[in-house]
């Protein structure tokens, strides 16, 4: 395989709080290939959004810090780059969808000022070309009407159509990594299948690889080539998403399944993974899913296990199962 | 969170509103009233030398403290100035410095707002050095200030503005706060926007209509402190009237010629009135959490 377009590598982030510095995404490595999708799927708090805003070097500077890893996009280091240089990446390369469309549009701008924003920052078009590749843009994620809704202010458009716009602004440069996060959450599920079918096709038209981040297993699964699980803060899982979904090897994952309800039949009451997750300053020996898990052994409270590879590119953080597995 | 509400915490000055907005403030009553007492003065006051054929400093000693009549509307004082003309020239003078004053304290509270809320390195510098103004009481500040500098016009502008500087910074570094964390402004991060570029398009027009409303009280309270001042003798010096200084003049002669301490001090209450129901108007139209009952 040629070189990963992003790799992340060995990444911990930490954040200063009251109590000295937590903990909230620790160890994590993987690799997104030229035009891949990969789903990052994990509850509240298990740190995928963290690791995604430090893809981009979003966090606050003064509360964050970077004791261990590294983030190489196209083998330009992400955690080592002054501002000037993140500006010019931002955007241009690596761009960025948000979960909340009614909040992610400047209330005083019409459509064409924001989706012009990048354009004319990274490309340097004039108004009346930007705003003609605003328009081109719009009808790119399906907006009927272009011309006139280009010249629009936010409020005029529905939760849908901000998020079609969000997903033009980030387009605009055609960048090569578009990340996603919880882009289809707070919209209703019919306009959410719109979404992903628009994210789908352009990825396909634009070449471009999608990072999508969710806490929606069916969303993961009808959009991602491969889905990373997080937990507390710790990859748990990487696999290809059939591999994932046919045989999960975590038991964590295992639970985020068997809590996704039924598309038929239904009725009987939801499974829950029992307890919550745990704080990141907890103090827990071995595996930090171990006390939700219902098969912890003697082995899991002993020391954290490792991210071990079992299939190819299956890997897994779970010391019981991969034991048995390269037994 | 939706943008209504991003809008009741901010202040937004959202263009959905912008219409809407002149409208509510065009039959707003209070609004209204208000607006139409400040145009008037402000018209007075720029038309004076129509409004008026004689000089406000020209003394007739022949008609010292002639009561207000059909030649002297307003009565003249103890030099025989016509107080009429003294008043509409003092207008200029008392408006234009709490115009002045307004727009200063405005553009600084901005400013200093800003990026005290954008570079969290410089608050607490910034916000200390506010809070030590903050501590002195408006008009004693402005008292030294303009002792420091020398009675003119400008060091009332200066002390004024230093003055009232804090209060509009507060104002606008709580409602930049709130928007610089809104999704907006990190998607515009995201697309590669400078600090300044996102300060400027997506901060500031956010979250300054708070400001708006503080900077017509400043207008109000900027007449009255540079009244306040030159009856103190440090505001603007005589022979240039302003309101201050013609009440100022006029006070050792209180019980022989009310008329000069009296109509000064009507424009100073027409002026304060109509700037105080312009802001009551403007906030009630521009704080979404009072519209509902407007």
């Amino acid at each position: 395989m040629a070189d990963p377009l992003l790799s992340i590598d060995d990444l911990t982030v930490q954040f200063r709080t009251d109590r000295g510095w937590s903990t909230a995404v620790e160890k994590v490595s993987f690799d997104i290939a030229d035009g891949e999708s990969i789903g990052l799927v994990g509850e509240s708090g298990s740190g995928k959004s963290v690791t995604a805003l430090s893809i981009l070097r979003l966090h606050a500077r003064a509360v964050t810090r970077f004791p261990s890893g590294s983030i190489r996009y196209a083998g330009r280091d992400l955690l080592g780059a002054n501002e000037r240089d993140l500006r010019a990446i931002r955007g241009r390369d690596i761009a960025m969808v948000f979960q909340d469309p009614m909040s992610s549009l400047n209330p005083v701008l019409t459509i064409c000022d924001q989706i012009c924003e990048p354009l004319r920052l990274h490309q340097g078009l004039s108004s009346s070309d930007a705003r003609r590749r605003a328009i081109e843009l719009l009808d790119l994620v399906r907006i009927s009407d272009a011309a006139r809704r280009v010249d629009e202010y936010p409020h005029r458009l529905s939760g849908g159509m901000r998020q079609r716009v969000m997903i033009a602004m980030a387009i605009a440069c055609r960048p090569r990594l578009l990340i996603a996060d919880e882009p289809t959450t707070a919209l209703d599920v019919t306009i959410q299948a719109q979404i992903l079918e628009l994210l789908r096709d352009l990825r396909a038209e634009l070449g471009m690889a999608v990072l999508l981040i969710s806490h929606d297993l069916g969303v993961i699964a009808e959009f991602a080539e491969r889905v990373v699980v997080m937990y507390a803060g710790r990859i748990v899982e990487d696999a290809p998403v059939e591999v994932l979904f046919r045989t999960p090897r975590h038991p964590y994952t295992e639970g985020l399944m068997a809590s996704a309800p039924p598309l038929e039949g239904g009725g009987e009451r939801l499974y829950g993974i029992p307890g919550r997750i745990p704080d990141p300053d907890e103090v827990i020996a071995g595996c930090r899913f171990g006390p939700r898990c219902a098969y912890v052994e003697a082995i899991c409270r002993a020391a954290p296990p490792e991210l071990v590879s079992v299939d190819g590119a299956h890997r897994v953080r779970c010391a019981p199962r991969t034991r048995v597995s390269q037994n | 969170m939706t943008d209504l509400a991003a809008g009741a915490i901010a202040g937004t000055l959202a263009p959905r509103r912008r219409f809407a907005l002149v409208n509510r403030l065009a039959s707003h009553r209070s609004f209204q009233i208000g607006l139409t007492i400040v145009m008037i003065l402000a018209l007075a006051a720029i038309f004076a030398p129509l409004l008026t054929s004689l000089d406000p400093s020209s003394m007739k000693v022949r008609f010292r403290f002639k009561p207000p009549s059909s030649a002297f509307p307003f009565g003249t004082d103890n030099f025989g100035r016509d107080i009429f003309t003294r008043v509409l020239y003092g207008a200029r003078v008392s408006l234009w410095i709490g115009f002045v004053v307004a727009l200063l304290s405005g553009l600084f509270g901005a400013t200093f707002g800003i990026l005290a809320a954008q570079f969290r390195r410089l608050d607490p510098f910034v916000m200390r050095v506010m809070d030590a103004l903050m501590s002195f009481p408006a008009i004693l500040l402005a008292l030294g200030v303009t002792a420091a500098l020398g009675p003119r016009m400008e060091s009332v502008m200066v002390a004024l503005t230093v003055a009232y500087v804090p209060a509009g910074v507060r104002l606008v570094r709580a409602s930049a706060l709130v928007v610089r964390e809104l999704d907006y402004v990190e998607a515009a991060r995201i697309a590669g926007a400078s600090n300044a570029r996102i300060m400027l398009r997506h901060i500031l027009p956010n979250s300054v209509s708070p400001l708006l409303v503080h900077v017509t009280f400043v207008f109000a309270y900027a007449i009255l402190a540079e009244a306040a001042l030159s009856f103190l003798g440090v505001g603007v010096p005589p022979p240039t009237a302003s309101w201050g200084n013609i009440i100022a003049e006029g006070r050792d002669y209180a019980t022989v010629a009310w008329w000069v301490m009296f109509f000064p001090g009507l424009g100073i209450t027409l002026a304060a009135l109509g700037l105080n129901l312009l802001g009551d108007g403007l906030r009630d139209v521009l704080d979404p959490r009072l519209k509902a009952q407007g």
